[in-house]
């Protein structure tokens, strides 16, 4: 056969890319298991870093296994609420944290009397720690817009559901040395004992711009270098905060009457 | 026709000279982009300079073994099927079981497509050569990439990290914050260190091979 004719030509393309399209179906088909195994895995240690219980997961022979059992140790009840505070059904884990924010962006640029609807549609997943003496932390996970991608992270609260306990930071791909710091212990240390109550109004907590006040419960020190990032994990806290603030000021008002 | 036996000094040639005196990186000035880029930390661009022999490698290997059935009129875009159709496979083997690896490489495991050293050495190379020559020239620039690769990760991470392979190796008592003389460079970290490094490597190597220098 002629190999410059058009035909040839026809074939041979539609041939070589059927075949390579096979090859690759069956690969990502095949490696789909430990890919979300990998993936999920993540999303659980993320989730116990928070509360610090990510300690001797590098020493451990299995990651695998030293998160599973932490989780299925220290996890022990996850549920769903809307915006207004409300419980939902679902699973909390399973819940698209992307997908979710891009909700929560609709409910704050709504306007005021759309805004009730649009929290029901929420769904935010809470996740219960109880520690080994039996005090039981609250975890959301957290997500906003960075520099240069998605930056998200996990909080979690005593259960006055006012003070931080833990909090753990990530980012698609900020600028390392200076925005990326937002993913280091040094940073996201600085959130334990800061409070996002005062009274009853939400303050979430600030990341400020050469260095919080000291003694403010509400801020911390931002990143030289990295202003934009550390704008952003503030917005990130207000707006996700925001969201959760039914459900919070229920439990917390619970606490103080 | 006598046969050529599997390993002889040719084909050994094949796979020291891009190393050396034919290293992609340094001489070819070729695929500098991924080596600003993944070469902060070691163990990413040792996994790197791994994935771009496999996929240099059987990417030479496959289009060899087709070189006579390719129509000419669309030789190159048989040419990025083949690479294409490797770098997604290189992709989602490391997701499965390099995942966090995979995480710091990000996007430029698939940008490794882009790299001009695979399609070079193809048409250079695969498109008139047999399919095992081919397989150890691609091997081959896979290696000296690879090489520089590391060396200049050793060093990024060394200076700008004070570890290596993610091991502790500057002692923690002479950082300043625990009351020592020592800070990391920050600048390591930054991409424009990674060409001055690759630009050191390149000076000393050829104040080494004087034939390498341009009249």
């Amino acid at each position: 056969m002629n190999r410059n004719s058009n035909t040839y030509t026809f074939l041979y393309a539609t041939i070589l890319v059927v075949v390579v399209a096979a090859a690759l179906s069956v690969a990502a088909l095949g490696l789909k298991g430990p890919q979300e195994k990998n993936i999920e895995i993540e999303k659980k240690l993320s989730i116990l870093s928070s509360v610090g219980k990510d300690r001797g997961v590098k020493e451990a022979a299995s990651k695998n296994d030293f998160v599973e059992t932490a989780y299925g140790k220290y996890i022990v009840e996850s549920f769903v609420v809307d915006g207004n505070g409300n419980r939902k059904e679902g699973d909390a884990f399973r819940i698209d944290i992307a997908e979710e924010y891009n909700k929560i962006k609709a409910v704050i640029t709504a306007k005021e009397e759309d805004k009730q609807s649009l929290r029901a549609q929420l769904t935010l997943p809470v996740f219960v720690c109880k520690e080994d003496d039996g005090a039981v932390k609250y975890i959301i996970p957290v997500r906003g817009v960075g520099l240069w991608g998605p930056i998200w992270g996990y909080l979690s609260l005593n259960d006055d559901f006012n003070t931080i306990f833990g909090a753990v930071f990530d980012h698609k791909g900020e600028t390392p040395g200076l925005g990326a710091e937002i993913a280091t212990k040094a940073f996201s240390g600085q959130f334990t004992g800061k409070k996002i109550f005062d009274g009853e109004v939400l303050t979430a907590v600030k990341v400020v711009k050469g260095g919080a006040p000291k003694g403010d419960l509400h801020a911390v020190d931002a990143i030289s270098g990295g202003t934009i990032t550390s704008n952003s994990v503030t917005d990130m806290l207000r707006d996700c905060l925001e969201q959760y603030k039914a459900f919070f000021l229920n439990g917390k008002l619970k606490i103080e009457n | 026709m006598e046969k050529e036996p599997m390993f002889s000094a040719k084909i050994l040639k094949l796979f020291t000279d891009p190393i050396n005196k034919g290293n992609p990186i340094t001489v070819l000035i070729l695929g500098i982009c991924s080596a600003l880029a993944v070469t902060v930390k070691l163990e990413p661009a040792l996994v790197m300079a791994v994935s771009v022999t496999i996929v240099t490698g059987f990417a030479s290997f496959i289009v060899s073994i087709l070189r006579n059935t390719i129509p000419n009129r669309i030789r190159i875009i048989v040419q990025l099927v083949v690479v294409a159709a490797l770098v997604i496979l290189v992709d989602q083997i490391l997701r499965a079981y390099a995942y966090d690896v995979s995480k710091q490489l990000s996007v430029f495991v698939g940008l490794i497509i882009t790299n001009c050293i695979i399609m070079g050495r193809i048409e250079a190379f695969a498109l008139g050569n047999k399919p095992w020559p081919s397989l150890v020239d691609g091997l081959g620039n896979g290696a000296g990439y690879g090489l520089i690769l590391v060396i200049v990760a050793f060093f990024r991470e060394l200076l700008g990290s004070g570890t290596v392979l993610g091991f502790q190796v500057v002692p923690e008592s002479w950082y300043m914050k625990n009351g020592g003389f020592y800070e990391n460079n920050g600048l390591m970290i930054l991409p424009p260190m990674a060409l001055i490094i690759v630009g050191l490597i390149i000076w000393i190597q050829r104040s080494f091979n004087k034939q390498l220098i341009e009249k």
